[in-house]
């Protein structure tokens, strides 16, 4: 089916002025197309996590040694492996993402005063953007053994120098 | 007959001790209403009624005793007063249902029971809110039919497996116990509310409506379907039984459908 042109939608909102103006709609017909995106990612990425974050249970606390295995070595381990840092990155995204969008919609519906609207998102976006720039930046750039002022330092199984 | 006659007497006359199939228990009750007059205040405050109603009582014939015999400035919309109209939507003991659908022994009849108007809606005068918010989200989903090509010159044929399909949704009587139930049409009112989805559902997945397209196009706005949070508000509240939320729902898919 295609849209047909030839009928007019009947708006009637500034029409009769009987309604108060709290209730007509911002803008009147702003497209969804990003509530549906938003929407249908809550679903898939919440099934995407569902996976990832019991995988990354059951490695951590189950397997081997299960949870006394887990100190900075067993991190870095991980790390060292391309097929955990991207793991870990796709949990921290979705997780952040998911978490974001499901505020974002919470203060969407229980925030009635635009001013407090606006600054709540702005607080809510900056540290979701803070969290995920941080998050990647350590996953990718995360060394075990950095040389500070040319000194090797890190963890007991790094080198000597 | 002068105004003043009396309501008249039971032309069978029964003596007290038989009673019989026609005794019907009494007992009292406390109402209490959310009172607002523009005109006197702009506050809002409860007034309570002690009455003596009848086991077959409704909530609505407790309005009537209050409003014929005690407090003739009590306002409250109501019309055919058989669950038909939904003029008597409003907030019963913190829910929202039809005043003449509710009896009276199927609440607690020892604590007060609280008859507020129904949420989201500017209060007019006491129980009355102003419907036209409602009805402005329910013009514009085109809540009509809408057909291409020539008009058939009998009426237009529907298999009953067509009208199955959207019976449920056929069954709103528009009194907005369901959008007034919902928190997220509490908050700004922008949201179109479940009343208007249901009544797009109606004609959406009518086989002879063409203007499906159009009315998924105008519930996927941002203050559209995407906005319920499948609380099952809107279901609970509806007095008609229609599954509100599965409606919503089945829209959002059609919406999706259309998209991939």
């Amino acid at each position: 089916m295609s849209t047909t042109p030839d009928i007019r939608f009947p708006r009637s909102s500034s029409e009769t002025g009987r309604v108060a103006p709290k209730y007509t709609r911002h803008g009147g017909g702003t497209k969804g197309g990003f509530e549906m995106a938003a929407w249908l990612f809550m679903r898939l990425s919440g099934i995407v996590l569902v996976v990832l974050i019991f995988g990354h249970l059951f490695v951590n606390l189950m397997v081997g040694n299960g949870v006394h295995a887990i100190d900075f070595g067993f991190v870095a381990g991980k790390w060292a492996s391309p097929f955990w840092q991207w793991w870990d990155l796709a949990m921290l995204w979705l997780a952040m993402l998911h978490g974001t969008n499901g505020v974002r919609t919470i203060v969407n519906d229980y925030a009635d005063r635009d001013t407090v609207r606006f600054w709540l998102l702005v607080v809510l976006y900056a540290a979701a953007t803070a969290i995920v720039i941080l998050g990647t930046l350590v996953i990718f750039t995360f060394d075990p053994c950095p040389v500070i002022n040319g000194v090797r330092t890190g963890a007991d199984f790094c080198p000597k120098p | 007959m002068t105004a003043s006659t009396a309501e008249p007497a039971s032309k069978v006359e029964l003596p007290a001790s038989v009673g019989g199939g026609g005794e019907i228990p009494t007992f009292d009750i406390t109402l209490r209403v959310r009172r607002y007059n523009p005109e006197v205040s702009e506050e809002s405050h409860w007034d309570e009624f002690k009455l003596t109603m009848y086991g077959t009582d409704r909530v609505l014939d407790a309005l009537h005793k209050v409003k014929w015999e005690h407090d003739g400035s009590l306002s409250f919309r109501r019309s055919c007063a058989h669950g038909v109209c939904g003029s008597d939507a409003m907030r019963i003991n913190g829910r929202n249902r039809l005043a003449c659908k509710t009896l009276l022994k199927d609440l607690d009849t020892s604590k007060p029971i609280t008859v507020e108007p129904i949420k989201g809606l500017p209060v007019e005068k006491d129980l009355i809110v102003d419907m036209e918010p409602f009805f402005q989200s329910y013009r514009e989903i085109m809540p009509f039919l809408v057909a291409k090509g020539h008009e058939p010159t009998k009426e237009r044929l529907q298999s009953p497996e067509d009208r199955e399909r959207f019976d449920d949704t056929t069954k709103c009587i528009l009194c907005a116990a369901c959008t007034s139930s919902c928190p997220v049409f509490w908050t700004d009112g922008q949201y179109f509310g479940p009343a208007a989805i249901v009544n797009a559902h109606r004609f959406i997945f009518d086989s002879r409506d063409d203007a499906g397209d159009m009315r998924l196009e105008i519930l996927n706005d941002k203050e559209g379907v995407w906005r319920c949070r499948t609380i099952f508000n809107c279901s609970e509240a509806c007095p008609r039984g229609i599954q509100v939320t599965k409606a919503i729902s089945e829209v959002k898919q059609a919406i999706l459908a259309r998209q991939f």
